[in-house]
């Protein structure tokens, strides 16, 4: 099981990732640019975000809305911004290709002309209404902020979540806009792939006419950032909801690192679907939780495991806490069994036929090969990368969360209803984010 | 500041031509119906080795009898809680051996239940789809259970302002007819059902004549067909009809407030009841509602979002269904924004049919938005099995989906504008706001609403 594709570098450093579908008469379009908000700096949070929307609103050759002409070219089109890139893509009827490829050109090399002050202003206020609705006025919505600021130290870029303080966003400057998009937006950092119906010789020549011409850019300096957890810290929020939730966090290992794909295996069979160990303590013998899951968040620096489960009316966090932290212990000295296991595997090979479905849009074979040539450096790696997942052993995943689900080493988090601080975990220190 | 530089070929003076898009046919569907009147249908989709099933039944939350609303939906959610020996947890255990994906999925008309599977499973994925839709367990424990799960759900949503606005919006529209809830039901009507209700409603209405089963994927019909034969052969059959039509009666204020005093933003719909799935206007009024607010480029999406940036965005629906479905905005603004941004959806509501109609020019972006990447919309077997249970749902032909394209082309702008008008009535909008109420309410009298009914969230 495979990508299959070719890769060629332009001489301003661009990749270009080629693969073949004649399934479906659509050419998938995928720009990754490998900047996030960990680029950022403290007080200027919030601007790969923000380039995210800015990017649709027109370059020096094409100064208007993005959405217009390619949705009547019959496209679909969005972005995605994490902590560690951003992504654009498009997919398009296979006759529309050259559209997609002139519009994604322009815009990384010739921006700047176009992005005005006006535009930031409106833009900022766009973000500032999706920050209110998908954080602020959202129950549970400010977690991962208090989270993320606690698990990592004021200074780590993972420190701030990628929408961005409000009054970062509010404070920046048209100038400093220009600056980021010069020292992130340029072909030397970014990487473009092709999934779909095109004829290989043809759409390389396009994409070289195109892009070939756009200024290499100065090399992006990788950041280096640590964190570390020297014991548990209990923090809590109150906030407009209904029933009490706690998250536990721990930090883990970085992405595609030893122990990632392990962690990622344990966290399911510890807490994801009806199978799992905590749903079925929690939720279906002792029905003092409504819900329970835990991801494995693997990132280009570190990653963490965040685990959250909602207590049921008139429960408590701590009742929660206990069984939870009862469960982690048995899998730590006992490890998984040999079900969970065959079933860790053949989920995998499952979600690994499923990635191989589409060629476009979030997740799909373009977004893929970009994700390994970008994080890794090596876009190669789909059936090895699935090979991480069938080696992992009942031995390996018990060592990893022996090692790294560390009771006394982590964040714990209560959201709790205002007013209701009795549902806490006891001696728990409160948070702000705003 | 980088300058263009001449590079061969590439001309940015303007945007490059677009070639001819192939002509869309949509694939063969293959057609058997079992002898208790299960329909099965199948499609050949061999891109990778996978097996979607998707069993389609047509009862849905509009089916729940007055007063048990939300009955529907907890019925759906026991069929996985145990069958035969099986506990909940050991069908989940069968689903995860095979590394299965299984939903279940309900809406006004129509109960979906999904199952998707690596193809060397197709036998054992079907068996266990039919085990847990026909043979259920459906035990007094498990209900239980379930049912104060689904509570427990009803209590958190009290705080998620899309869901408030949803459930308010649909009784606010529908009152005590069918579509006057969404399939949750409420605290009130879950709180006293028993597992008699479900056992009954599954008996009436979980049956065979009432539901096709779809597969997409890496099989043969006859395969299909034979493995279908063995697991649902046996489903008793008959089904009774659907539910009543009562009809809507609701008369609802113009303006009308749920308060949640220090919100942020505004959840927003405005709305009326507008027309069933059946209309012979639905082409007309899906390439309408693009140009009104289908789509990214809208005029209303551009209005509050592009323009005013009030809002991370605004879009319309018509929700069309087997009965009158409904016409909605939904929107979430900026607090401070709220009286403006109602004045403007129902300005840009209004002057669609009026003032401003809808140009050629437009029409013709809102074609070409539907038509020119049509075939992405069937891609993966799941989104050509859904694709299907639509045919199934509202019986529509064989071909209607290789006739979209053409159909939608061959609109005039007069085709478009006299559905709009047909079946959008600003006269009618009913508005709702979930907000803050004080922050929001300063200039509420200038939009020639009438005073606004505050509709308290218990009420729902």
């Amino acid at each position: 099981m495979n990508i299959s594709f070719t890769k060629h570098t332009l001489a301003n450093g661009l990749d270009v990732l080629l693969h073949e579908d004649h399934s479906c008469p659509i050419v998938a379009v995928n720009l990754w640019y490998h900047v996030g908000s960990k680029n950022e700096r403290p007080g200027h949070t919030g601007f790969a975000h923000l380039f995210e929307h800015l990017m649709f609103e027109g370059s020096q050759h094409h100064d208007s809305g993005f959405f217009q002409p390619l949705q009547a070219a019959g496209a679909s089109l969005n972005g995605s911004t994490s902590a560690d890139r951003t992504n654009y893509w498009e997919v398009v009827p296979a006759g529309a290709l050259e559209l997609a490829l002139w519009m994604e050109s322009d815009r990384m090399g010739y921006l700047l002309p176009a992005l005005t002050q006006e535009k930031l202003a409106n833009q900022r206020d766009v973000v500032l209404n999706e920050r209110r609705q998908n954080y602020e006025n959202r129950p549970y919505g400010l977690a991962s902020m208090a989270m993320l600021a606690a698990l990592f130290p004021p200074e780590h870029p993972y420190h701030w979540t990628t929408i961005g303080e409000v009054a970062d966003l509010r404070a920046a400057e048209l100038d400093e806009v220009h600056q980021f998009f010069r020292r992130y937006y340029h072909p030397a950092n970014a990487s473009i792939a092709l999934a779909g119906d095109f004829e290989p010789d043809a759409a390389l020549a396009l994409v070289r006419a195109y892009f070939e011409s756009i200024d290499a850019g100065a090399p992006v300096e990788p950041v280096r950032a640590i964190a570390s957890l020297e014991g548990e810290r209990r923090i809590r929020l109150e906030d407009r909801v209904e029933l009490p939730r706690l998250y536990l966090a721990w930090l883990t290992p970085a992405m595609f690192e030893a122990g990632d794909a392990d962690l990622d295996l344990a966290t399911d069979l510890l807490a994801n679907g009806k199978t799992s160990r905590l749903y079925r303590r929690l939720v279906y013998d002792e029905r003092i939780a409504t819900d329970v899951s835990a991801s494995q968040n693997s990132r280009e620096l570190s990653g963490f495991v965040q685990l959250a489960a909602t207590a049921a009316p008139g429960h408590t966090l701590a009742e929660l806490e206990r069984v939870i932290v009862e469960e982690i212990g048995r899998l730590a000295a006992e490890g998984p069994t040999e079900e969970e296991v065959a079933r860790g595997r053949v989920h995998a090979e499952t979600q690994f036929v499923f990635r191989l479905q589409t060629v476009g849009g979030f997740g799909g074979k373009s977004d893929q090969l970009n994700a390994y040539n970008v994080l890794l450096g090596d876009a190669d790696y789909f059936d090895r990368d699935l090979a991480r997942y069938q080696q992992a052993t009942g031995p390996s995943q018990r060592e990893m969360v022996a090692r790294y689900l560390d009771t006394d080493r982590r964040i714990t988090l209560s959201i709790v209803p205002r007013g209701r601080l009795d549902l806490a975990i006891p001696d728990s220190a409160p948070v702000d984010v705003s | 500041m980088s300058v263009p530089r001449a590079s061969t070929g590439v001309d940015r003076s303007r945007l490059p031509d677009l070639r001819p898009v192939p002509r869309f046919a949509f694939p063969a569907i293959e057609k058997s119906t079992l002898a208790n009147g299960l329909g099965v249908w199948s499609v050949r989709h061999e891109t990778v080795p996978l097996i979607g099933f998707l069993l389609i039944i047509r009862r849905g939350a509009a089916d729940d009898p007055l007063g048990q609303e939300g009955l529907a939906a907890l019925t759906a959610d026991m069929l996985d809680e145990g069958t035969g020996p099986w506990s909940a947890i050991d069908v989940h255990k069968e689903i995860a051996r095979i590394g299965a994906q299984f939903d279940i999925d309900i809406g006004a008309d129509a109960t979906l239940i999904g199952l998707t599977a690596l193809s060397r499973f197709a036998d054992r994925g079907l068996k266990l789809l039919a085990d847990v839709v026909v043979r259920p367990t459906l035990g007094e424990a498990d209900f239980v259970r379930v049912r104060q799960l689904r509570l427990n759900r009803l209590i958190q949503l009290r705080d998620m302002p899309g869901v408030i606005a949803d459930r308010a919006f649909a009784r606010l529209l529908y009152g005590d007819s069918p579509y006057g809830h969404t399939p949750l039901g409420s605290e009130r009507t879950l709180a006293p059902l028993t597992v008699d209700d479900v056992r009954a409603f599954h008996r009436r209405l979980i049956r065979p004549g009432a539901a096709t089963l779809v597969a997409v994927g890496d099989g043969e019909h006859e395969t299909i067909r034979r493995l279908a034969d063995a697991a649902f052969g046996d489903w008793a059959q008959g089904a009774e009809p659907a539910g009543d039509a009562r009809d809507t009666i609701a008369r609802p204020a113009r303006l009308n407030i749920v308060p949640r005093p220090g919100a942020s933003q505004s959840e927003l719909r405005i709305g009326h009841v507008a027309v069933a799935r059946a209309t012979p206007d639905y082409h007309a009024l899906v390439a309408a509602n693009m140009v009104l607010g289908g789509q990214h480029v809208s005029r209303i999406n551009l209005n509050l979002r592009a323009e005013k940036g009030i809002t991370y965005g605004a879009r319309t629906v018509f929700d069309f269904r087997r009965r009158p479905g409904p016409f909605a905005l939904q929107a979430s603004v900026d607090t401070l924004a709220t009286a403006l941004a109602i004045r403007e959806s129902i300005g840009e509501i209004a002057a669609i049919r009026g003032e401003r109609p809808i140009s050629a020019d437009e029409l013709a972006v809102g074609v070409a938005a539907l038509t020119r990447g049509y075939a992405r919309n069937f891609e993966t077997s799941d989104q050509i099995a859904r694709a299907v249970a639509q045919l199934a749902l509202y019986s529509l032909p064989d071909d209607y989906y290789s006739q979209f394209v053409p159909r939608v082309e061959s609109l005039t702008p007069d085709d478009v504008m006299g559905a709009a008008a047909r079946h959008l009535d600003p006269t009618r909008l009913t508005t709702l706001i979930v907000g803050d109420a004080d922050a929001a309410g300063q200039d509420f009298g200038r939009l020639n609403l009438g005073d606004p009914v505050v509709v308290s969230a218990d009420s729902i």
